[in-house]
């Protein structure tokens, strides 16, 4: 089975998040970057299925050229394609990110073939829009479901698992389907130096797409009031049991 | 022309984050001047209208189809845009859960309209007419974003937990639509569930003591389990354990794993980056216990025992013992 990952590039902070001195980006000039976390698994669960049905995971993202990197380090765990949609500047918009998704979609699959399935993040990890899949979905005209904590392919239907409050909810997609995938759905691998070496092979497909800008735009972003916390040191050390204990009193948590 | 609120519910119960979408709702509807309606999806919810004009619509639009008995986020998703369609308001609002998100994506794809998910705040001097402007959560809140939602209907669902539920009592007109769903839609139902086993999670528990990469190895999490157990709370984590294997990924307190509010979370060798922070920061109190005075959790943290967790936390759970005459 042919399955497409599609991943963002994401800065990867630590302890604090900066932003630049207009407020209109993530100050990253001490920041790694990476795969958005849930898209992480989303790879690992492609190549699990790969390994399973065979077929192939090819990985897709949108970015500038130091995206690469992140296509690269899906190629070092098992994808053997791979595709960037070159953008220039700051983030697309949601809404066109989803139109020059499925534009690349349909134009790969017009050579290739169809994906079995198209595999998404639950939500990316800085902006958190939660729709980019379902967009790129309903313009596939692909059935979609977010929220996957498992995946299972059979007879061409793909099961899916998922967990909400009421406890584990199973949807069964017919193939071709789209689904974002949640952490947790596995352990994503480390790359082996085989991986690794193989990786800095893979070609990189450019797929020029244009797309207009959606209607919602970002105008600047802010840190959150910071929480100022005047913390109370109960002690040092194992001396300091009987002080934890006296809170956990006056909190109510030990009777 | 309206501000329309779209109710989540499990199987006919209306489910917590609707009662804070529905009073946001009204806020906004009352700011330019028009009526706050609400929609609810399947028959199996139309006993929900009084509880909903509880809390001030003054329409419930009740979508029916036979289909539509179970969650399944298309068929909601056309649903609501089917309403949407009919009824022409100026602002949607979906519940800033997993699913509310994704049945306002559905919406806004069928309609192609833009959204803004996780909206914390919304522009006072909005009168309706001009573009929205909000302010929006990111990075799992640990980011804001100012944001302008230009369209003819603003799509936007409520970061949970951001306003709290005040009822106004109102009585409601019903108006039931029936939706015409094709078989595009009918797939991603939920075909089956198995029921979350009562008693307390890591997302409900009073007590969670979580540890991270200081707590060197999955074997190391004994004593956290003991003190767990000696305060009737749960065992947590950073994903920095989940990603070396040393605990499974439910456990995970963090954005990309469960959001927790209880009593007191213990922090155990946890640094507290940006990624477990935004999980753990509902918490009522922490407590910290970690080597470094200078950890970001320290710093944060209501309190703070500065030494090792190997040796502080059986200490502690000595202590507990001793004071039980145990």
């Amino acid at each position: 089975m042919n399955i497409l990952v599609c991943v963002k590039r994401v800065p990867a902070p630590g302890a604090r998040i900066n932003i630049t001195e207009d407020g209109q980006q993530v100050d990253t000039a001490f920041l790694g970057f990476t795969v958005s976390p849930h898209e992480e698994c989303a790879v690992e669960a492609a190549v699990q299925l790969v390994e399973k049905h065979g077929g192939e995971v090819t990985v897709l993202t949108l970015g500038d050229v130091l995206a690469e990197e992140q296509l690269r380090t899906a190629a070092s765990v098992g994808a053997v394609k791979a595709v960037l949609i070159p953008i220039e500047g700051m983030d697309w918009d949601a809404q066109r990110t989803a139109t020059a998704i499925s534009s690349a979609i349909t134009a790969l699959e017009a050579a290739n073939g169809t994906f079995d399935l198209v595999l998404f993040g639950n939500e990316s990890a800085d902006s958190c829009g939660y729709q980019v899949g379902v967009r790129a979905a309903v313009k596939l005209g692909r059935p979609m479901v977010n929220g996957a904590k498992g995946i299972d392919i059979a007879d061409g239907v793909a099961t899916i698992r998922r967990e909400s409050d009421a406890g584990q909810e199973l949807y069964k997609l017919p193939l071709p389907a789209c689904i974002g995938v949640r952490e947790g759905i596995n352990l994503p691998r480390y790359p082996t130096m085989k991986g690794r070496l193989a990786s800095k092979k893979v070609e990189i497909q450019r797929t020029v797409i244009s797309a207009e800008a959606g209607g919602l735009q970002m105008i600047q972003l802010q840190r959150p009031p910071e929480r100022v916390s005047n913390t109370q040191i109960l002690g040092t050390g194992p001396e300091a049991a009987s002080a934890v204990v006296d809170l956990l009193v006056e909190l109510g948590v030990f009777k | 022309m309206s501000v329309l609120v779209v109710v989540e519910h499990d199987r006919g119960t209306m489910t917590p984050a609707s009662l804070g979408a529905l009073t946001a709702g009204r806020n906004l509807a009352k700011q330019i001047n028009t009526t706050m309606e609400a929609v609810t999806v399947g028959a199996n919810a139309d006993a929900l209208s009084d509880a909903i004009s509880a809390y001030g619509a003054t329409t419930v639009h009740q979508a029916h189809h036979a289909a539509l008995v179970d969650f399944g986020p298309e068929a909601w998703g056309e649903s609501v845009a089917q309403v949407v369609r009919k009824s022409a308001p100026q602002v949607v609002i979906g519940c800033g859960t997993d699913s509310g998100h994704e049945v306002i994506a559905q919406v806004a794809a069928r309609l192609d309209l833009p959204a803004s998910m996780n909206c914390i705040e919304f522009d006072a001097a909005f009168d309706g007419s001009q573009p929205l402007r909000m302010t929006r959560a990111r990075w799992g809140g640990s980011l804001l974003e100012n944001a302008q939602l230009d369209a003819s209907i603003k799509l936007v669902t409520l970061a949970n937990h951001t306003v709290e539920p005040v009822e106004a009592p109102t009585t409601a007109n019903v108006a039931v639509v029936d939706v015409e769903l094709d078989p595009s839609v009918m797939h991603s139902f939920v075909r089956d569930r198995v029921e979350r086993v009562a008693g307390v999670t890591l997302a409900t528990s009073p007590v969670v003591v979580s540890g991270g990469r200081g707590v060197g190895s999955a074997e190391a999490f004994g004593p956290l389990e003991e003190l767990a157990g000696l305060l009737g709370g749960i065992v947590g984590c950073s994903r920095a354990v989940t990603n070396n294997g040393w605990r499974n990924h439910t456990d995970q307190v963090g954005q990309t794993g469960t959001r927790i509010a209880p009593e007191i979370y213990i922090a155990c060798g946890i640094s507290g980056a940006i990624q477990h922070w935004v999980g753990a920061m509902a918490s009522k109190n922490i407590l910290a216990i970690n080597t470094d005075r200078e950890a970001n959790i320290v710093t944060k943290a209501g309190y703070a025992v500065i030494g090792d967790l190997h040796k502080v936390v059986p200490a502690i759970s000595e202590e507990i013992r001793r004071r039980r005459g145990q």
